[in-house]
């Protein structure tokens, strides 16, 4: 298993190399060092100002290895980020690292209780439609899963903005508050918008899930040796539904670290999936890079992850 | 001896259009204590159904619709759902045609014994596991207390099977309904679990209901037979009686089509056609349009059971006329 978890990683290892590059591409295709020197410097900032602030940060060099071998800005991007010296932002020159310090919080505040309340309550809500299968029950939940999945997440942003926020005045429109007190004030409505712009997609997913293990013959015995139907979904039904359920949602556990970019940047809270949006209009390369190379190791991470808690749930997965 | 199981006029009808069609149809038996009896015939005539039927575990959106099926003085359409379970793997227990897939594959093989053990006796789990190795024991599993932590991927066809037979028994119940108990297994393993069935029934004197197509199955374990063909028993006899003298064309046919029982060098004869699906079974009896005895009245009616002996019946229009014309 420890050879099979070191396999994993190296694979994953290109994996972060490739998206380094690809990042490095897809950006300087868009904009030019003198876009990102103009963005930290405002628009009207004189020529002369440009070059010093390019000099300053290293983005007067060429970009490709082609150019010059020994001092490009390729190489180092990635001798950079793979020395895990993130450096400061482009845009304020904060130390990036400060700036993932702070947004943490926020983000886990909004996304841990997102994630906690969200999964048992899809789980338990598929289970129950499972049990009333082909029943009315059963149609309404699907109906209501596909109507709610269909609906775009800005209109429920707007929606819960107005009609909760705005007319019914339960929770501010926007903002945030980091005090213990009265920070559930300012979570509280994106968490529900969060839990309820997912629960449709989830809700069927896990249905399928619950559906096709439901039919086994397994379960059959189970009824057959006299099990009632709440003992033969906890135990018999999900059990076996786990591996497609960890797959969802152990790969979603790291990424709580990282935000929610609509979320944040729709209800004001100053995150890292905010931080993130801002990087990418604000032309700030050197934020975005630092977070698209933290999204990239929590993946591969997160993936490793996955195939070890499968050998956990299921006693035929091996590992090797 | 006592009847332990009567089955009487049960229907059990799947939703169709225009009308629910039925897969098993006005079907009657009783099981004594202590006996066993086989019902036969071809795949899709229902034999699985009448099964799932008594244990009332039809699956949705199939249905009983009429008839009435009382388990030991209880009606058992009547039971309430913790009543229902009580008598599931209490009183009457079930073993499937398929061990791969009946067992759960992520808990181990003891672990699912004890949960039948537990769900109907209140003893601990270290009482329930001793009793479980001894279950292992008997059932013939080598190395049974090792083998109470494995789990069924582990686990050889034949040992799967062996499982589900344990689990069957852990209860000591009064009827064990065997589903194609050996179809998915080796010849030889076959033997083996018929010989174990065999034994255990002796030793605890419970009825088995023993469901199969396999007529060298019947003649190993059963003391009366019933043939079905397309939801309804067209004969029933004893099992040396069915054996020596059929009588309904379709036991007929059955019997000297089954390979084991065939003239070595002949080729072997066939029932011409196949089972027709329930939705399109025939007017009348249900058998015409492959019996070499048809007449005119076989497609208008269904014929009713002529009593040959105390415990043999026959429905079939030419037979019938055969005993009114002596």
């Amino acid at each position: 298993m420890l050879a099979y978890v070191i396999r994993r990683l190296s694979y994953g290892g290109v994996v972060v190399l490739g998206v380094l590059f690809f990042l490095f591409v897809v950006f300087f295709w868009v904009a030019t060092p003198d876009d990102i020197a103009r963005r930290a410097l405002g628009e009207k900032a004189p020529p002369e100002a440009i070059e010093q602030w390019k000099i300053n940060h290293g983005y007067d060099r060429p970009l490709w290895p082609w150019q010059s071998l020994e001092d490009n800005m390729l190489f180092s991007h990635y001798e950079s980020m793979l020395t895990f010296d993130f450096g400061r932002s482009d845009a304020d020159d904060v130390p990036i690292l400060e700036k993932i310090r702070t947004g943490a919080g926020p983000s886990l505040a909004l996304t841990v209780p997102m994630f906690l309340l969200g999964l048992p309550l899809s789980v338990m809500l598929s289970l129950v439609v499972a049990v009333f299968r082909e029943t009315y029950v059963d149609r309404m939940g699907v109906v209501l899963c596909v109507l709610g999945m269909s609906v775009s997440i800005l209109l429920y942003i707007i929606g819960a903005q107005f009609l909760i926020a705005k007319l019914l005045r339960w929770f501010p429109i926007s903002g945030f508050d980091p005090s213990p007190q009265v920070v559930m004030r300012f979570l509280s409505l994106p968490i529900l918008v969060g839990i309820v712009s997912s629960i449709g997609s989830n809700v069927r997913f896990y249905r399928t899930v619950f559906l096709e293990e439901v039919h086994r013959d397994f379960v059959r015995t189970a009824r057959a040796k006299g099990c009632g139907e709440a003992r033969i979904m906890a135990r018999h039904v999900l059990r076996n539904a786990m591996i497609p359920i960890l797959t969802q949602v152990v790969i979603a556990i790291p990424f709580l670290f990282t935000g929610s970019l609509v979320l944040e940047s729709f209800f004001g809270i100053p995150g890292l999936g905010a931080l993130t949006v801002e990087a990418i209009q604000g032309n700030d390369f050197a934020t975005l890079r630092t977070m698209v190379f933290v999204g990239a190791l929590l993946f591969v991470v997160a993936q490793v992850l996955t195939d070890v808690s499968y050998s956990l749930a299921d006693p035929r997965v091996r590992l090797e | 001896m006592s009847e332990l199981l009567k089955v009487e006029g049960l229907s059990t009808v799947f939703p169709g259009t225009p009308r629910d069609v039925p897969v098993v149809d006005d079907l009657s038996f009783t099981i004594d204590e202590g006996e066993v009896l086989a019902l036969v015939g071809e795949s899709g005539c229902g034999k699985s159904m009448t099964a799932l039927s008594v244990m009332r575990l039809v699956p949705k959106p199939g249905r009983i619709d009429r008839g009435t099926i009382v388990m030991n003085g209880r009606d058992v359409r009547g039971l309430s759902i913790p009543e229902i379970r009580k008598l599931r793997g209490h009183e009457i227990s079930m073993i499937f045609q398929e061990p791969m897939t009946s067992l759960n594959p992520v808990v181990t093989v003891g672990k699912q014994v004890v949960e039948a053990i537990q769900l109907h006796e209140a003893v601990d789990f270290g009482a329930a596991r001793k009793r479980t190795i001894e279950l292992f024991e008997r059932v013939g599993i080598p190395d049974a207390a090792p083998r109470f932590d494995v789990y069924p991927h582990q686990l050889s066809g034949g040992l799967k099977q062996r499982v589900m037979i344990a689990m069957a028994l852990s209860t000591r119940p009064k009827l064990l309904i065997a589903d194609e108990p050996t179809t998915a297994l080796d010849v030889t393993i076959q033997a083996q679990i018929l010989e174990l069935l065999r034994d255990l029934q002796r030793d605890t004197g419970m009825s088995i209901l023993l469901i199969t197509h396999d007529l060298g199955v019947v003649n190993e374990l059963s003391d009366r037979v019933s043939v079905m063909y397309a939801g309804r028993v067209v004969e029933h006899a004893e099992r040396e009686e069915l054996f020596g003298r059929p009588v309904h064309p379709y036991s007929i046919g059955l019997l000297r089509s089954n390979p084991a029982l065939s003239r070595p060098g002949e080729p072997l004869p066939e029932i011409p056609g196949v089972v027709p699906p329930p939705d399109e079974w025939p007017e009348g009896c249900r058998f015409a349009n492959r019996c070499d005895r048809v007449l005119e009245v076989c497609g208008d009616e269904i014929p009713g059971a002529t009593v040959q002996g105390p415990h043999k019946f026959v429905c079939c229009h030419a037979i019938a006329r055969e005993g009114a014309d002596d």
